[in-house]
């Protein structure tokens, strides 16, 4: 097991005038038995950082180091890491013990050893009556289990994970959530495991790395990052419903943002007064959303009650009240929390 | 079709029928004159429709050669089949061989002008050997090699089609499968036989079909340049047979051509459940 060290990584396409920054400086230490998820929307760079960590991808410029090794020329199986890929990249012609065995093979490990490590991962994932299957004849959570059988048997220093339940069913992926989160506690091997669903980031992650647009924008724990957001990007990608980023709060600095998350406003007899404009009711909660009254703009202001509140008729007036030590403040030009 | 009519039916029962008898019955008057005596062929006209008793007698002669009833030395088509059939096993698996390699090559691996290297394979695919035939016997005959297995087989294995043909297959095989392999540690070439080479298995099977057939139907090529009568093949030996010097064994010929029809037609029969073995078997 090892530490993973980013320093200044940075990752360009292309060159010239068609050239594309992906990944804009980004450092971070991941430690020994860490588990990080690196989450962020849809083409911010994840995959890209992921697949420079595992040496498929070239490094235009900083350092990765895995343990106290600078690895940044070596070859992928030469960083003594294991990958889990979207689409589980199995291979089709080899049966399930063959998948999980191919890579020890080609290092030479003994034929006993061979058959005991993948014994070993087969029962941990319970995949023992499967092993002469091959690989579509299992279902998609089965090739799953595989991929990560694969990665298990070699007994890596790092998990490398590339959205490996994106293809699962919602059940499934919950299920999967939770035996990710249980290998990790028995193995305790270092991970970094790359999503775009806040979902998943939040309950598996020890850390997590926010990303956005290449740019690493909050790297905490996941109480850290929903609770103190670094920037308005992470406030409002973070939370759902995201948090309200008000520009017209009656009591705001001008030049900054207040941050208030939905449920952090109560309904009370006096405090911010809003119009409501539109409710949406979702069973044990409510969202009601307000305009100013002092009707500064279009801006929405999103409230969350549960069911012990009354329900507040539309286009009826109500005030709401923050709680004070859950206001955000953030520089309105640079997005910063201030 | 969804329409059930019974004039439809019978009518295109009849096409069918119609195409089976025009495939069909040539081939029956091959076979039937093979039984026949010579004579017996010559001598009715129209030649009969049943089958004759000397069946045995002319393929020991088509086959082994020697002197007919009629005085006409002949030589046995066995040497030839034998010719026929080394060349079109070498076709096929040196075909196979080199254009897997370089389709892996111009798939797999960056290097300086590869979509040059790539274009230039493929407009050798408007370069048939018949198109080519004489520059490419002019370099045959320098080289030596006429009447060699290597003057039979090197001008016609060199060819587009196959290359062409696993550069597409390789390009559907999953950039994740590729990577995959990198991470477990397979080099490129170990990459090439534990993986593309099992999941290519059909592409190898339909290919080794079509260019087996089309090595052992070789004619114009080796009647180029072919003088010795060792390495003549059988499609030239039928030909030989026909209108030489010597009167025309009609039973012979026909014997010849059922045997030279044999081996493609086994090789189709037996692949074809590689075929669907295959097919089953792999998938990406
Ligand atoms: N080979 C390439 N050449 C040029 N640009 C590329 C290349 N590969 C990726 N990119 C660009 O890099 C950016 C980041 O891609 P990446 O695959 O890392 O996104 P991602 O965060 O994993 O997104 P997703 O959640 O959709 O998988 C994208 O804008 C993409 O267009
Ligand atoms: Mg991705």
């Amino acid at each position: 097991m090892a530490s993973i060290t980013l320093n200044k990584l940075v990752k360009r396409y292309g060159n010239g005038k068609t050239v594309n920054q992906v990944i804009h400086s980004v450092s971070a230490q991941i430690d020994d038995g860490e588990f990080v998820v690196v989450v962020g929307p849809s083409g911010c760079g994840k995959s890209t950082l992921l697949r420079m960590v595992a040496g498929l991808e070239e490094i235009t410029g900083g350092e990765i180091s895995i343990g106290n090794r600078v690895v940044n020329t070596l070859e992928p199986s030469e960083r003594d890491i294991a990958m889990v890929f979207q689409n589980y990249a199995l291979y089709p012609h080899m049966n399930v013990f063959d998948n999980m065995a191919y890579g020890l093979k080609i290092a030479k490990v003994p034929l006993v050893e061979i058959q005991a490590r993948v014994d070993k991962a087969a029962k941990i994932l319970e995949l023992g009556e499967y092993m002469q299957r091959k690989p579509r004849e299992l279902s998609g959570g089965q090739r799953q289990r595989v991929a990560m059988g694969r990665a298990i048997v070699r007994q890596p220093q790092a998990f490398l994970f590339d959205e490996p339940l994106s293809n699962l069913d919602a059940k499934l992926r919950a299920h999967t959530r939770l035996e990710i989160q249980k290998l990790h506690r028995e193995l305790g091997i270092t991970s970094l495991f790359v999503t775009h669903d806040q979902v998943e980031a939040m309950t598996l992650a020890q850390r997590m790395m926010v990303m956005n647009a290449g740019v690493m924008e909050q790297f905490g724990t996941p109480e850290e990052v929903y609770s103190r957001p670094a920037t308005t990007f992470v406030a409002s990608f973070i939370g759902s419903p995201p948090m309200n980023l008000l520009k017209n709060a009656p009591d705001a600095r001008p030049g900054t943002i207040v941050g208030i998350r939905p449920e952090h406003l109560d309904i009370t007899a006096t405090g911010w007064a809003l119009r409501v404009d539109a409710l949406e009711m979702l069973g044990f909660e409510r969202l009601v959303y307000g305009r100013w009254l002092h009707g500064a703009g279009n801006e929405l202001v999103i409230v969350r009650s549960d069911e012990t509140q009354p329900v507040p008729g539309l286009d009826t007036i109500i005030h709401v009240t923050p709680r004070a030590d859950r206001l955000h403040t953030f520089d309105a030009a640079t997005g910063k929390r201030l | 079709m969804i329409e059930r009519r019974p004039g439809l039916t019978v009518l295109s029962h009849l096409i069918l029928l119609l195409g089976v008898l025009i495939v069909a019955f040539p081939l029956y008057l091959t076979v039937v004159a093979s039984t026949q005596t010579s004579e017996q062929i010559a001598q009715s006209v129209p030649m009969s429709l049943l089958p004759g008793s000397n069946a045995l007698q002319t393929y020991k002669t088509a086959l082994l050669g020697g002197t007919t009833a009629a005085g006409s030395q002949l030589s046995g088509a066995a040497p030839m089949l034998w010719v026929s059939l080394v060349t079109a096993l070498i076709i096929p698996l040196g075909k196979i061989t080199m254009s897997m390699l370089s389709a892996f090559a111009i798939v797999y691996f960056r290097f300086p002008f590869r979509n040059l290297v790539f274009w230039m394979i493929f407009v050798t695919l408007m370069l048939p050997v018949e198109v080519r035939i004489g520059p490419t016997y002019e370099v045959v005959a320098s080289l030596g090699m006429l009447n060699t297995y290597a003057g039979l087989t090197i001008p016609l294995i060199a060819s587009a089609t196959a290359t062409f043909l696993f550069r597409q297959f390789f390009l559907t095989v999953p950039d994740e499968l590729v990577e995959a392999a990198r991470m477990d540690g397979a080099g490129p070439m170990r990459f090439f036989k534990d993986v593309l080479l099992p999941l290519s298995a059909t592409s190898i099977a339909a290919l080794f079909v079509i260019q087996f057939i089309y090595g052992w139907n070789q004619y114009l090529w080796p009647l180029l340049m072919t003088t010795n009568e060792n390495m003549y093949p059988v499609v030239m030996g039928i030909k030989r047979l026909i209108g030489g010097e010597s009167y025309t064994e009609w039973n012979v010929v026909m014997a010849t051509a059922v045997l030279a029809m044999l081996p493609p037609a086994l090789v189709v029969m037996l692949m074809q459940k590689w075929f669907v073995k295959g097919l089953v078997d792999v998938e990406k």
